[in-house]
């Protein structure tokens, strides 16, 4: 058997003193795609920062590689595990390769902040999400969906075998939340790294994810493959949703599609 | 240009570097030309030549006494007070992500302040602990204010962590607090006290000596490396303490490190020359429109920062030909600056 990349082991999370999991067991197994879905506030993004030390658990341990993340320094972590916040700050005068750049600092000493190797996986990094032209545009002249794909760029110059992404498709429209789910995958199929996401829409994170977990009130509801997961009766207890849900005709993934509520169930007319 | 001279300052990404390293280098010869000028401008008129033939050894003994008994320990204060300012206010603008925050939000000015008048007012007055205060001298007594406010602000600052907002409100509830007890001591003080008190609280280089040059630049002989050991996690910084985080900074240990550089800067300065206001705000805004730099770049803005201190010390001297206290014209310089700033601020965020 193959070591997870990553291990929630019993972990107990919150914030101040408001708990949102206790004793919550999670693997991640390497190489694949893996989306956290829920309603608001059922704690995706707090496991997603549990996952990338941004939380440290009250309890229990979080494991990379098999490693408990505490025994290592900052800085090995960073080398091993990317993550991308759900709200960076956008810097002023900084390029779209300056930005990248800052990837890089894992790999970087005091007395050698730059290196060759860098500047190629930086240009590498810029080339496969597609923003070569605007290399040296400052970032805050970029569109949202340009934005945001210069941020997964400084994430892929990391170069890290894992990847978290809190929310990379929200202030997306349509087509640029294809585009970085599109990214997400061949990210994946060509360096094989692993990729553990929180996004909001079922029907896109069915159709790019190998695995989708369903946290709910403080646990883990439902947890596979797309087919075993997104079921009418997961989408009522997790959303209180009453949705039909179907196969899409372009993937073959399972589709979620709303029902409206029958009339006297409905929210009365004042 | 080559890489090695980026490497060499650190900086990381290369499109900058040529302009920061020019910058930089001019920023240093104008250093040098106020310094010069600080020493030749007085009473007794002395050319450039004469100046650097005395500093290098050569000139007569009046000028010999002029420059290095007078002149040179004021110009030499002036250089390290600016430094130690404008480095300590870019330190702060950068990790507070906030171009308005300043080392006094800190809590040292104001801590360093109450520190000053405690000793000039309740030691004059003759109260035991008070006269053994003055015993220490009131640079000693100042520093030790300084520190301890500081050490309060980060103190009640700290909640798993301290967070760069918080601490700026903390900040300033804990300066009005020693305002108000510096307000205090000197309203009850007698005239003579508060007016000693008042002219030590305006900023001064006009009372320092060789004794008050020496800790400045042993401050700054150690302050400097490590404040450039932090550049990368600085850079890292602007995107947010999560992101820094998940680049391996430990953004706790660095936040901790660049406050007490900061603080014990600005605290020498202080102790120095009293409270030199605006430059620590000023100097680092300056710095940063000359290089273009998304955050205001160190040595640069400490150099700023030293232009400043002389040229406002020396201007009042030459322009008006009498004292006047260089925080009234650092203040003078700075308050508009300072207006200029958030209005055009505020028309950024319209936009």
């Amino acid at each position: 058997m193959t070591m997870p990349a990553l291990v929630a082991d019993r972990v107990t999370l919150g914030y101040d003193g408001h708990v949102v999991f206790t004793g919550l067991t999670v693997q991640i197994e390497p190489g694949t795609v893996t989306t956290l879905i829920g309603a608001n506030g059922c704690g995706k993004s707090t496991l997603l920062k549990a996952f990338g030390r941004l939380l440290a658990p009250s309890s229990g341990v979080v494991r990379l590689e098999g490693t408990p993340v505490r025994q290592l320094s900052a800085r090995a972590v960073a080398r091993r595990l990317a993550i991308l916040p759900q709200k960076p700050l956008t810097p002023a005068a900084t390029t779209v390769r300056d930005l990248v750049m800052r990837g890089r600092h894992p790999h970087q000493t005091l007395l050698r902040p730059w290196s060759a190797e860098d500047a190629a996986k930086v240009a590498e990094a810029i080339a496969s999400t597609g923003m070569t032209e605007l290399a040296d545009r400052d970032v805050g002249s970029l569109s949202g969906g340009q934005l945001q794909r210069a941020w997964i760029a400084l994430v892929l110059a990391q170069d890290a075998p894992v990847i978290l992404l809190d929310e990379p498709t929200t202030f997306l429209d349509l087509s640029h939340q294809l585009e970085v789910l599109r990214l997400v995958r061949q990210i994946n199929a060509r360096q094989g790294s692993t990729i553990v996401m929180v996004l909001h829409d079922l029907s896109l994170a069915a159709r790019y994810s190998d695995r989708l977990i369903v946290l709910h009130e403080g646990g883990v509801l439902a947890d596979g493959a797309p087919w075993d997961v997104i079921t009418p009766a997961v989408l009522a207890t997790a959303f209180g949703l009453e949705a039909l849900v179907m196969a899409d005709p372009a993937s073959g993934r399972p589709l979620v599609v709303p029902l409206e509520p029958a009339p006297d169930t409905a929210v009365p007319a004042i | 240009m080559s890489r090695r001279q980026g490497i060499d300052l650190g900086v990381i990404a290369l499109p900058w570097r040529a302009r920061v390293l020019w910058i930089t280098l001019g920023c240093a010869v104008l250093v040098l030309g106020v310094f010069t000028f600080g020493i030749a401008a007085g009473s007794a008129r002395m050319g450039v030549g004469d100046v650097w033939t005395t500093l290098l050894g050569a000139g007569s003994r009046t000028f010999g006494f002029i420059v290095f008994e007078l002149r040179l320990p004021r110009a030499a204060a002036g250089i390290a007070v600016g430094l130690c300012l404008g480095l300590a206010g870019a330190l702060t603008q950068t990790f507070s992500r906030n171009p308005l925050a300043t080392p006094d939000i800190l809590g040292v000015t104001s801590g360093a302040a109450a520190g000053a008048v405690v000793a000039i007012v309740i030691g004059g007055g003759g109260y035991s602990v008070g006269a053994s205060l003055l015993g220490l001298g009131i640079p000693v007594v100042a520093t030790i204010g300084g520190l301890l406010a500081a050490a309060v602000v980060y103190g009640l600052s700290w909640r798993q962590g301290v967070d760069s907002f918080r601490l700026i409100l903390i900040g300033i509830g804990v300066t009005a607090i020693l305002g108000g007890l510096t307000n205090f001591l000197l309203v009850r003080a007698q005239l003579t006290q508060a007016t000693a008190a008042t002219q030590w609280m305006v900023g001064s280089l006009s009372g320092v000596s060789w004794a008050s040059v020496w800790p400045m630049l042993v401050v700054l002989a150690v302050a400097v490396p490590f404040a450039l050991t932090q550049t990368a996690p600085l850079d890292l910084g602007q995107l947010g303490d999560d992101f820094s985080t998940g680049l391996g900074v430990a953004v706790q240990r660095h936040r901790l490190l660049v406050i007490v550089i900061a603080v014990v800067l600005t605290s020498a300065a202080v102790s120095a020359a009293g409270p030199v206001e605006f430059v620590a705000f000023v100097a680092p805004q300056v710095a940063r429109r000359l290089t273009r730099t998304p955050r205001p770049p160190l040595i640069a803005s400490a150099l700023v920062g030293a232009v400043l201190v002389v040229t406002a010390d020396v201007g009042a001297r030459v322009a008006f030909g009498t004292e006047i206290p260089v925080g009234i014209v650092t203040a003078i310089i700075g308050a508009p600056y300072l207006i200029w700033l958030i209005t055009r601020h505020n028309r950024k965020e319209r936009r």
